[in-house]
């Protein structure tokens, strides 16, 4: 079977449920909307922050699809403005929690004893705690900042991760391939990183489509307490959070960016589902 | 490395003395290796015969020191290897014997290959690594770059597929285990174990899991590889017709402990231990009549609470008092015939 056909299966695969195929086209049109967004609005100068006093408060018109808020801002331009925030947002928090989860996991799952213990005690104790109460105080600590409160969420991210990978290699590290490949000679990198882990990929790679949404959904929770990104640049969750004052008479203003987050949430989840039916046949239904 | 030179030319090239593994486990502990005693030399090839749970294949493990410790211990004993104790060795100098003086083969060869990766690379991974110790293998001297090693690994790796006899080796280089059929998937195993030119072969039932055509072509292949090379072989199996096809030496294991070995002519033509003698009459011919193929009564003993003295003596015909008031050693009926045997000794010296 050469790549092509490889494609192919697997788009055949995910073709099975249409509900995943619509997971990828509105995923591809988020990221589309998070790269191009400036270009894309109307009004792109909202997005940078300035005003138009002269027209709060617009109701949904031709002109203002999605209306203005209190500041006379374009809705539509807000909110294709702050895809790129919350969509790259929260994909940084899933590589970056996925990239040291897994490490720690990995060492964690292959060594074994007490350097399991240690780390795994650090990741349960981690999970005593509310991911968005420590990622609030860490981003409190922090300052405000997108890079911040990347960090302070992935903080609070990378132990799933880490559980997942550590059972995951704890499972093929008593693969008979392991054995045989330390019976002639490899060594511990080369038997993690060429015959453990690309093993154990699919779930990796499930997990994470599955969890972009709700990091997103995190990112938009530290914007609404306030935690997060510094206005003007626009924000989901920052901007759900201003037009909580101005229901129900202004809902325009709460409406459609809660849509955005709602929106984004979804397609990441039907093409996490989706992805797991490619790589990983087994958990079909 | 000094200690290699003091012992000169008498070396073996492996040399298990009395080696002692027991095996923690809820019940208690298994005393599953009971005093093994081992020589090859170079060029020979050993079969180690017994039956499923003997200690056959930790002792193979124990050689390439792939048992994990714990749950096992080892208790006494030593394992030399070109006169070195392995078993005292730092893992970093371990990783150098494996692969490139001491080659493995496993039984099952649907597991043995990481399905994820290419065939070709899997083979050209054993070479990289081995051209990092003994560049010379793959035809590079001690500078060569990582990237040149690379290339001669990957180039060596199709040759050696070749020399296995996989047709279109270089393209079936790029295909994935499930590609390959049990058989071919063996061939592959075979030519990885040899990448290295060891001085050692383990095979642990290379050909218990295909069929029988397939097993005397696989038999054929590797111990034409071997002779044509010198490696020495241990051949752990429970199949006498293959060590009879193959070996130039048996060794037949009960209970953790070689019972008897020498030349399989010997051993097999004129078994003297009971233990040898039940096995072999328990083989089944073509020709036999329906329901009467022989049996060994009895089960392999307990290996937490094993019985006192000898281990077969609960399953022995010939059993006496004299049996269990210590475990017979192994003495030579000939220069190479060695059995461990209370009944035989005396015959033999009287």
């Amino acid at each position: 079977m050469n790549e092509s056909q490889a494609w192919a299966r697997a788009y055949y695969r995910l073709r099975q449920n249409w509900l995943s195929l619509v997971g990828l086209v509105l995923v591809v049109f988020l990221l589309v909307v998070a790269l191009a967004g400036n270009q894309l609005a109307p009004y792109p100068e909202h997005i940078s922050g300035s005003v138009d006093t002269a027209m709060r408060f617009q109701a949904p018109s031709s002109a203002h699809w999605m209306g203005t808020n209190e500041m006379g801002q374009d809705v539509l331009s807000l909110v294709l403005g702050g895809a790129r925030i919350s969509l790259f947002g929260g994909l940084a928090v899933v590589v970056l929690a996925a990239v040291v989860g897994t490490m720690v996991g990995a060492v964690a799952g292959y060594f074994g004893g007490w350097t399991d213990e240690v780390l795994m005690r650090l990741a349960d104790l981690k999970l005593t705690l509310p991911g968005l109460i420590l990622a609030m105080a860490v981003a409190a600590a922090l300052g405000a900042g997108t890079m911040n409160m990347v960090l302070a969420i992935s903080l609070s991210w990378w132990p799933g991760f880490a559980r997942l990978v550590r059972g995951e290699v704890i499972s093929k590290r008593e693969e008979v391939y392991v054995l045989a490949a330390r019976a002639l000679g490899a060594g511990s990198v080369r038997i993690m990183w060429r015959h453990i882990l690309p093993n154990i990929l699919s779930p990796i790679i499930v997990k994470m489509s599955l969890d972009v949404g709700f990091a997103v959904l995190t990112v938009a929770s530290l914007g609404f307490v306030g935690i997060g990104v510094k206005p003007p640049t626009p924000e989901w969750g920052l901007m759900l959070s201003t037009a909580r004052g101005f229901l129900p008479d202004y809902w325009w203003t709460a409406i459609f960016p809660g849509l955005a987050i709602f929106l984004t949430v979804l397609s990441f989840n039907l093409l996490g589902d989706g992805l797991r039916d490619v790589l990983d046949p087994r958990s079909r239904r | 490395m000094s200690s290699t030179l003091d012992q000169g030319a008498e070396m073996s090239l492996l040399h298990i003395q009395n080696l002692h593994l027991s095996m923690h486990s809820f019940e208690g502990d298994a005393h599953v290796l009971n005093g093994v005693e081992l020589k090859i030399e170079k060029g020979q090839i050993w079969g180690l015969a017994g039956e499923t749970g003997c200690g056959k294949s930790i002792t193979g493990l124990s050689i390439s020191r792939l048992v994990n410790t714990p749950p096992a211990r080892y208790l006494d004993g030593q394992i030399l290897f070109n006169g070195r104790d392995v078993l005292k060795l730092k893992e970093s100098d371990m990783r150098q014997l494996r692969g490139r003086e001491i080659g493995m083969i496993f039984q099952d060869p649907t597991t043995n290959l990481n399905p994820v990766l290419r065939v070709g690379e899997q083979i050209a991974d054993v070479a990289y690594e081995i051209g990092r110790i003994a560049p010379e293998i793959l035809g590079l001297t001690a500078t060569a770059r990582a990237s040149q090693r690379k290339k001669a690994a990957q180039k060596l790796g199709v040759d050696m597929l070749e020399r296995v006899g996989i047709a279109n080796a270089a393209q079936r280089a790029r295909d994935y285990p499930h590609q390959f059929s049990g058989g071919m998937r063996q061939r592959v195993l075979i030519a990885m174990a040899l990448v290295g030119q060891p001085k050692l072969l383990i095979a642990d039932e290379p050909t218990t899991a295909l069929d029988v055509t397939l097993q005397a072509q696989v038999l054929k292949l590797l111990s034409e590889l071997v002779s044509s090379s010198g490696t020495a072989v241990l051949m752990i199996t429970h199949n006498l017709g293959a060590v009879a096809q193959i070996c130039s030496h048996v060794a037949v294991m009960y209970a953790g402990h070689v019972v008897e070995s020498g030349l399989t002519q010997e051993v097999l033509s004129h078994p003297q231990h009971p233990y040898t003698r039940a096995l072999i009459a328990a083989l089944p011919k073509p020709g036999i009549q329906r329901g009467t193929l022989s049996t060994l009564p009895g089960r392999v003993p307990n290996l937490i609470d094993p019985p006192p003295g000898c281990r077969f003596a609960p399953r022995c015909a010939q059993a006496s008092h004299e049996c269990t008031l210590a475990v017979p050693a192994l003495v030579g009926k000939s220069d190479t015939h060695r059995i461990a045997c209370v009944h035989v000794q005396p015959e033999v010296f009287a």
